[in-house]
C-alpha cells in the first residue's frame, strides 16, 4: 500500500460526511437519511480490510501514522491498529450504519443535525481507538462526549437534560483525573529520557517505581471505570440509556462502553503493572459485585430500556472479571464479550426501539401477546435473548465461558460467585421475554402492531449471522485478537517484573536511572495504597 | 475406509428445521409433517448403519470418532466439535433416534389440527439435533451445548401455547432451575479444564487418574458439581420442582422430552463420567442417596395426584431416582440399561395418556375418566403392557432393570438404597395400577354423548373430598384452543398414533431380553458385555449365590403383585378403602397432595427474597445511596457556583471552568514538588 493514511482517512471520512450533512438543507429529510446512510456504508465497506488485510498473526501496531503536532511538547498526531483496536472498529463502523439504518423513521426533528452528530461520533470512537498518543487519545476521549452528549440531550425523552447533563459530568469527573495522570506521565517521562513526549509506545518503556504507580493507575482506572461503567459508578447508564434515542443508546452500548475497558487494556494495565497486581482482586470483585447486581436490579425494572441497561452492568462486570484474571483465556474471553455485547445489546436496544417506534412507550406491562402479532420481531427477539443470556451455540457463552474460565484458573471463588450471573441473567431476560411477548394480547393497542419492515429486516440480519457465527465458529475472531492481546499480556507481565525488580534492589543501575521521587507524589500514594 | 459419517446423525435435524423455516409455509402441514419425521427416520437409519460399523469391529476398537472443526482454541486450551461413537452413546443413540421417531410420528396425528403445528415440529426438530449432539459429543463443553440446546427445546416446548400463563411460567420455570443445574455443571468441568487441561472425555479419563487424588477433595467438587448439573436436568432433589410443570406442555413433548430422552441426559452424563465418579466415593455415596430419596418421594406424591399426566411427570422423577442410585452403587450399565428400558414402556406410557387425552376431548383429571377399555382397545392393550412394565413384572422390560438395579444395590451392601428401592416399586406398582383403573376399568365418570364429565359422583373419586386445587391441577389441562369439537364420542385413536404405541408395545415387552444375566444364562447379559469396552466389568463385588438372585426376583416380583392388587381392590373393587384411608391420613394425603409444599418452601427462602432484596438494591442502594451521593456533589457544586454565578452564567461551563481550574492547580502543585 502506497503509504495510503488508511486509518486517518477512517477517522475523517465520517467527519467530513458530518460536515456534508449538516449543510444540507434543513427539511430535506429524504436526502439527508440516504445521504448519511451512504456515508455509513461506504465508511464500513472501507473499513473492511481491518478484517483480512491487517490483524491475522501480527501482535504490534501496524498502519502507522505519525506527524508532529504540537512539537513544543512532544504531541504527536501518531495513529495505529492492532487486532484489538481493529476488531472494535470493526464493532464500530458495523455499529454506527446500523444504528443509522435504524433511525431512519424514527428520529423526525432536526433530522440533518441528528445524523451529522452521528458520523461525528463515529470519526471520534475510531480516532479514541486508533491513536497511540496519550495526549490525542485525551482530545478524542473528551471529542466523544460532545456529540452523545447532544444526542441525548436533544433527541432523548422526558428527562433528557438531566440525563445528558449526568452523563456528561459523571465522564468528566473521571477523565480529567486522567489527564492529570497523562501529565504526570510526560513530566516523568521527561525526566527520564530527556525528551518530552506523549507517545503511548515511549510509555511503554517508562520504568516507574511500583509506589508511585498507585494513583496514577488509580486515576486511569477511575476515568475507565465510569466509562464501563463499573459498580458503583454506574448510576448514569441506566438514565443515559433510557433517555437517549435509539441510535444513541445503540451506539452508546455497542461502542462508548468498550472505551473503558479498552482504555484499561490499553493503557491502565500495561502502563502500571505493579499498581494493577495490587489493586486487581479489588476492581474484579468490584466487577463481579457489577455481575450480580446488574443482573438484579435488572430483574425488577418495568422499563425494556432500562432492564437492559442494567443487563449491561451484569455483562460489562463480566467484560472487566476477564481483564483482572490476567491470562489468555480471561483476556479473549474479555474481548470477545466486548464484541458479544456490542452485537446483543445493541440489537435489543433496536428491538425496545421497534415497538417504542409504535407504540411510544417501553413499559413491560404495556405489552404481553406479541408472538400473535409480531411473528417475525418475536422470532428475533427469542434469538437475540438467548444470545445475551449466554446460550452455547451463540456468540453470549463463548465470552461468558472463556471470562469464567480465565477467572476460575486465577481464583475459584471468583468464577464460583460470577457464576451466579448465569441463572441471574436467565431470571430477567426469561421473565421480560414471557411478559411482553407471550401470553394473550392485553392491550388493544397492540393488535394493530406492524411486523418488521424490510429496513427493519435489513438491520437485523446481519446481528442474527454474527451472533451465530461468533458462536460457532468464533475461531477467526480470536485468531485476529489473540496475538494483540498476548502482547499486552506478555508487556503487563514484563514490566511488572522489572519494575518490581527495580524497586527491590534500591542501588541496581537500573533504579538509579529512575527519576528521584518526589516527596509530594510519593506520599499520597502510600497512605492512598489499599493495602 | 467405511465412514459412518456421525455428524449427520445430528445434521439431518437441523437441516430439517432449516427447510422447515424457510418453506415450511409452502409445504403444508402434510410436507412438514413428512419433512419432519422423514429427517428423524434418516437419523435413525444413519445410526443403525453407524451402530453396525461399530459392532463389527473387535472389543478393543469399538470407539469412532470424528472432529468436523475446531470449535474454538484459546492459549493451550482448545475445543473441538468433534463426535464420538461408543458401546454407550449407541444405545443413547438408537433410543433417541428411535423413541424420537415414533413420538414424531404420533405427533402428526396428535398435533393435527393444531394451528401452530409447524412451529411444533419446528421445535421437535431443533431439540433432535440438540439430543443428538449431547449424546454424540465427544467433549463435555460440545456436550454442554446439547445440554443447554436441549434445555431451551424444552422451554419453547413447556410453553408451546405460549398464550397460556401457566405454560409460560412452566417453561421459565424449567429453563431457570435447569440454569442452577448448568452453573453446576459448568462449574466442575472449569475444575476438569484446570487440572487436566482438557474437555474431550478420552483425555480427561485418561489423565484423571494421575492427576487427581482418589477420595480427594478436589474430584469430589468437580464430581458433586456435575451432579448437581445432572439433577436439574433428570428432575432430582433439590431440583426436580421444574418437571411436574412441565407437563403444561403438549403430551407428545412430555413423552418424548420429558420421559424418555432429555431427562436421561444427567444419567449418561454420569455414566459417561463414571471414571471421575469411581474416585470419587462421596459422590457416588450422595448420588446413590439423593437418587434412592427422588424415588421414593416422588413415588409417595404419586399415590394421590389425580391428574394422568401428573402421575406419569411423579413416576419419571421416581424411575430416574431408580437410575440414580444404580450409578451411585456403582452399577452404571444397569442405569443405563433402565435409561433404554424406561424410555419404551414411559414414552409408551406418556403416548397412551396423550391418546386417552385426545379421545376425551382434553380432560386429564382421572376423576373423569373410567371404562375406557373398550372404548379405546389400542390404547387400553398398549398402555396395559407399559404399565405392567413399570411394575416389574416378568418378562416385561422394566422387570430386569429394575431388578438388576436392586440386585446391585443389595449385592454392594447398600441395604439402606436396596429397602427404600423395594418401598418404592411397591408404591410404583400401586399407583401406576391406580391411573390404569382410574381410566380404563369401572364405569364411564363421564357424559357419553358430550364427553362433558359427571360432577365427583362415583365412588372411585377417591379424592373428592380433598379438592382443594390450590394449584389448579385440576385446571390444568392439555386445553390448547383449537377447535377439536368438544364433543362426539369417545373413540379411537388414528393410525398415526396407534401404531408408534404398538411398536413401544413390543418393545416394552422384547426391550428387557438383552439384560438378561445371570442366574439364568452363564456370565455376564449381552447388555454387559456390550457396555463392557465403555464401564469395565463393573463394581467388584462378591457374587450372590444362585438362590440369592432368584430370592431377590421372587421378593420384588411378589411386592409388585401386592401393589397391583391393592390398586385394584382400593379403586375397583372396594373404593371406600381408598375414602377411608384418606380421610384416615387426611394430614398426610394433605401434604402428599401439595407434594410436600415444596414449590411454596422456594418461594419462601429463595425466589421471593430474591425478588424483594432486588426490589431493594434498586429502589434504596441505586437510587438513594448511589445516585444520591451523585446529586449531592451536583447540588454542593451548584451551592458554589452560586456563589460565583455573579461571574459565570453556564451550568455546565461552569463545571468545566472549576474542572479547568482544578487540572490546572493539581498540574501546578504537582510539578512545584
Amino acid at each position: 500500500m502506497a503509504q495510503l493514511p488508511w486509518l486517518s482517512l477512517l477517522v475523517f471520512f465520517p467527519l467530513a460526511a458530518a460536515i456534508l450533512v449538516a449543510i444540507m438543507p434543513a427539511n430535506a429529510h429524504k436526502p439527508i437519511r440516504w445521504w448519511a446512510t451512504i456515508a455509513a456504508l461506504a465508511e464500513f465497506v472501507f473499513s473492511l480490510p481491518l478484517w483480512w488485510r491487517v490483524i491475522p498473526g501480527q501482535a504490534g501496531f501496524q498502519f502507522e501514522e505519525k506527524l508532529d503536532w504540537i512539537p513544543v511538547l512532544g504531541a504527536q498526531y501518531h495513529l495505529g491498529v492492532d487486532g484489538v483496536s481493529g476488531l472494535l472498529a470493526l464493532l464500530t463502523t458495523f455499529t454506527t450504519l446500523i444504528a443509522i439504518i435504524g433511525a431512519w423513521t424514527s428520529v423526525e426533528k432536526r433530522s440533518r443535525e441528528f445524523f451529522a452528530l452521528v458520523l461525528a461520533l463515529e470519526a471520534g470512537m475510531l480516532g479514541t481507538f486508533f491513536c497511540l498518543d496519550l495526549l490525542l487519545f485525551y482530545v478524542f476521549w473528551e471529542a466523544m462526549l460532545i456529540p452523545m452528549y447532544l444526542l441525548i440531550g436533544v433527541w432523548g425523552g422526558q428527562r433528557r437534560v438531566y440525563a445528558a447533563v449526568k452523563f456528561f459530568l459523571y465522564t468528566m469527573a473521571g477523565s480529567v483525573l486522567m489527564l492529570v495522570a497523562i501529565l504526570s506521565l510526560w513530566f516523568l517521562q521527561k525526566q527520564y529520557s530527556g525528551i518530552p513526549t506523549f507517545d503511548l509506545q515511549a510509555f511503554y518503556q517508562l520504568p516507574l517505581a511500583p509506589s508511585r504507580q498507585l494513583w496514577m493507575f488509580l486515576a486511569f482506572a477511575f476515568a475507565f471505570a465510569i466509562k464501563v461503567p463499573m459498580f458503583p459508578l454506574h448510576t448514569w447508564l441506566p438514565d443515559a440509556h433510557v433517555e437517549a434515542p435509539t441510535a444513541g443508546s445503540v451506539i452508546l452500548a455497542a461502542v462508548l462502553l468498550k472505551m473503558g475497558t479498552y482504555g484499561f487494556l490499553r493503557f491502565a494495565m500495561p502502563l502500571f503493572p505493579n499498581a494493577l497486581e495490587v489493586c486487581a482482586p479489588y476492581i474484579a470483585w468490584l466487577a463481579i459485585i457489577g455481575i450480580v447486581y446488574g443482573a438484579l436490579v435488572a430483574m425488577v425494572q418495568p422499563d425494556m430500556k432500562k432492564l437492559v441497561a442494567y443487563s449491561s452492568v451484569s455483562h460489562m462486570g463480566f467484560v472487566v472479571l476477564g481483564l483482572m484474571a490476567m491470562n489468555s483465556q480471561g483476556f479473549a474471553g474479555s474481548m470477545m464479550t466486548m464484541l458479544n455485547h456490542g452485537v446483543s445489546t445493541g440489537a435489543l436496544f433496536l428491538l425496545v426501539g421497534v415497538i417504542y417506534e409504535r407504540r411510544h412507550t417501553r413499559k413491560i406491562a404495556d405489552f404481553g401477546g406479541l408472538w400473535t402479532v409480531i411473528p417475525v420481531y418475536s422470532v428475533i427477539f427469542l434469538v437475540v435473548m438467548l444470545s445475551s443470556v449466554g446460550l452455547p451455540g451463540t456468540n453470549g457463552f463463548i465470552g461468558e465461558f472463556l471470562v469464567l474460565l480465565g477467572a476460575f484458573k486465577h481464583s475459584v471463588w471468583w468464577a464460583v460467585v460470577a457464576a451466579t450471573g448465569v441463572i441471574l441473567s436467565a431470571c430477567y431476560m426469561l421473565w421480560m421475554f414471557q411478559r411482553v411477548v407471550f401470553g394473550p394480547v392485553t392491550h388493544e393497542e397492540n393488535r394493530k402492531l406492524t411486523d418488521l419492515s424490510f429496513r427493519e429486516r435489513l438491520v437485523f440480519a446481519p446481528l442474527l449471522v454474527l451472533i451465530f457465527w461468533m458462536g460457532v465458529a468464533p475461531q477467526p475472531f480470536l485468531d485476529r485478537m489473540q496475538p494483540a492481546l498476548d502482547r499486552v499480556l506478555q508487556m503487563t507481565n514484563d514490566r511488572a517484573q522489572m519494575m518490581a525488580q527495580a524497586d527491590a534492589t534500591a542501588t541496581a543501575p537500573l533504579a538509579s536511572r529512575l527519576p528521584a521521587a518526589p516527596a509530594a507524589v510519593s506520599v499520597p500514594a502510600e497512605q492512598g495504597g489499599a493495602r | 475406509m467405511n465412514l459412518p459419517m456421525l455428524w449427520i446423525i445430528p445434521a439431518l435435524p437441523l437441516a430439517a428445521v432449516a427447510l422447515n423455516m424457510l418453506f415450511g409455509d409452502r409445504l403444508g402441514k402434510k410436507g412438514t409433517a413428512f419433512l419432519a419425521c422423514g429427517a428423524v427416520g434418516l437419523a435413525f437409519a444413519f445410526a443403525v448403519r453407524a451402530v453396525l460399523t461399530l459392532a463389527g469391529r473387535s472389543e478393543e476398537e469399538r470407539q469412532i470418532v470424528e472432529t468436523a472443526w475446531t470449535w474454538f482454541r484459546v492459549g493451550d486450551f482448545s475445543v473441538d466439535v468433534s463426535f464420538l461413537l461408543d458401546p454407550l452413546s449407541a444405545i443413547m443413540v438408537l433410543v433417541v433416534t428411535g423413541v424420537g421417531f415414533l413420538i414424531h410420528v404420533y405427533s402428526t396425528g396428535y398435533m393435527a389440527e393444531d394451528p401452530s403445528f409447524r412451529r411444533f415440529f419446528l421445535y421437535l426438530n431443533l431439540f433432535m439435533f440438540a439430543m443428538l449432539t449431547l449424546v454424540l459429543a465427544d467433549n463435555y463443553l460440545l456436550m454442554f451445548v446439547g445440554w443447554e440446546g436441549v434445555g431451551l427445546c424444552s422451554y419453547l416446548l413447556i410453553g408451546f401455547w405460549y398464550e397460556k400463563q401457566s405454560a409460560t411460567d412452566a417453561g421459565k420455570k424449567a429453563f431457570i432451575v435447569n440454569r442452577i443445574g448448568d452453573f453446576g455443571f459448568l462449574l466442575g468441568v472449569m475444575f476438569l479444564i484446570a487440572w487436566t487441561g482438557s474437555v474431550n472425555f478420552e483425555r480427561v479419563f485418561a489423565s484423571a487418574p494421575h492427576l487427581f487424588t482418589a477420595g480427594g477433595s478436589i474430584i469430589t467438587i468437580a464430581t458433586l458439581l456435575m451432579f448437581l448439573g445432572a439433577t436439574g436436568k433428570s428432575a432430582q432433589i433439590p431440583l426436580y420442582v421444574w418437571l411436574p410443570d412441565a407437563m403444561e406442555g403438549p403430551t407428545p413433548v412430555s413423552a418424548l422430552i420429558h420421559a424418555a430422552t432429555m431427562v436421561t441426559a444427567g444419567v449418561y452424563m454420569v455414566v459417561r463420567s463414571h471414571v471421575l465418579f469411581e474416585m470419587a466415593p462421596v459422590t457416588l455415596e450422595v448420588i446413590a442417596i439423593v437418587g434412592a430419596a427422588t424415588a421414593l418421594m416422588a413415588a409417595t406424591i404419586g399415590l394421590v395426584q389425580n391428574d394422568i399426566k401428573r402421575v406419569l411427570a411423579y413416576s419419571t422423577v421416581s424411575q430416574l431416582g431408580y437410575m440414580f442410585f444404580a450409578c451411585g452403587v456403582g452399577a452404571f450399565g444397569a442405569g443405563i440399561f433402565h435409561v433404554m428400558t424406561h424410555a419404551f414402556f414411559k414414552a409408551l406410557l406418556f403416548l397412551g395418556a396423550g391418546s386417552v387425552i385426545y379421545g376425551m376431548h382434553h380432560e386429564q383429571d382421572m376423576r373423569k375418566m373410567g371404562g375406557l377399555a373398550t372404548k379405546m382397545p389400542v390404547t387400553h392393550a398398549t398402555m396395559l403392557i407399559a404399565t405392567i412394565a413399570i411394575a416389574g413384572i416378568p418378562p416385561f422390560a422394566g422387570f430386569w432393570s429394575k431388578d438388576e438395579i436392586l440386585a446391585k444395590a443389595f449385592a454392594t451392601g447398600h441395604y439402606g438404597i436396596f429397602a427404600a428401592g423395594l418401598l418404592g416399586a411397591v408404591m410404583t406398582a400401586f399407583y401406576m395400577f391406580r391411573l390404569y383403573v382410574l381410566t380404563f376399568q369401572g364405569k364411564a365418570r363421564f357424559d357419553e354423548s358430550g364427553g362433558h364429565a359427571h360432577a365427583h359422583a362415583h365412588a372411585a373419586d377417591a379424592h373428592g373430598a380433598h379438592a382443594h386445587d390450590a394449584h389448579g391441577h385440576a385446571a390444568a389441562h392439555d386445553d390448547h384452543g383449537h377447535d377439536h369439537g368438544h364433543g362426539g364420542p369417545v373413540k379411537e385413536s388414528p393410525w398415526n398414533m396407534t401404531v408408534p404405541l404398538s411398536v413401544l408395545a413390543v418393545l416394552s415387552v422384547i426391550g428387557g431380553w438383552v439384560g438378561i444375566g445371570k442366574p439364568f444364562i452363564e456370565g455376564e447379559s449381552w447388555m454387559g458385555r456390550w457396555l463392557e469396552p465403555v464401564l469395565g466389568s463393573g463394581p467388584h463385588v462378591h457374587h450372590l449365590a444362585v438362590s440369592t438372585e432368584f430370592g431377590l426376583m421372587g421378593l420384588s416380583v411378589a411386592i409388585a403383585a401386592f401393589g397391583i392388587f391393592m390398586a385394584f381392590r382400593a379403586y375397583l373393587q372396594q373404593p371406600s378403602i381408598a375414602t377411608a384411608m384418606h380421610e384416615r391420613f387426611g394430614g398426610v394425603h394433605r401434604a402428599l397432595y401439595n407434594k410436600y409444599w415444596v414449590d411454596e418452601f422456594y418461594d419462601a427462602i429463595a425466589v421471593n427474597p430474591i425478588y424483594q432484596a432486588s426490589m431493594r438494591l434498586w429502589r434504596f442502594w441505586d437510587e438513594k445511596v448511589v445516585d444520591g451521593t451523585v446529586n449531592g456533589v451536583g447540588y454542593f457544586l451548584e451551592g458554589v457556583s452560586a456563589l460565583l454565578r455573579l461571574f459565570q452564567t453556564g451550568y455546565v461551563g461552569t463545571y468545566a471552568l472549576f474542572i479547568a481550574l482544578g487540572v490546572l492547580a493539581l498540574f501546578l502543585h504537582f510539578l512545584r514538588s
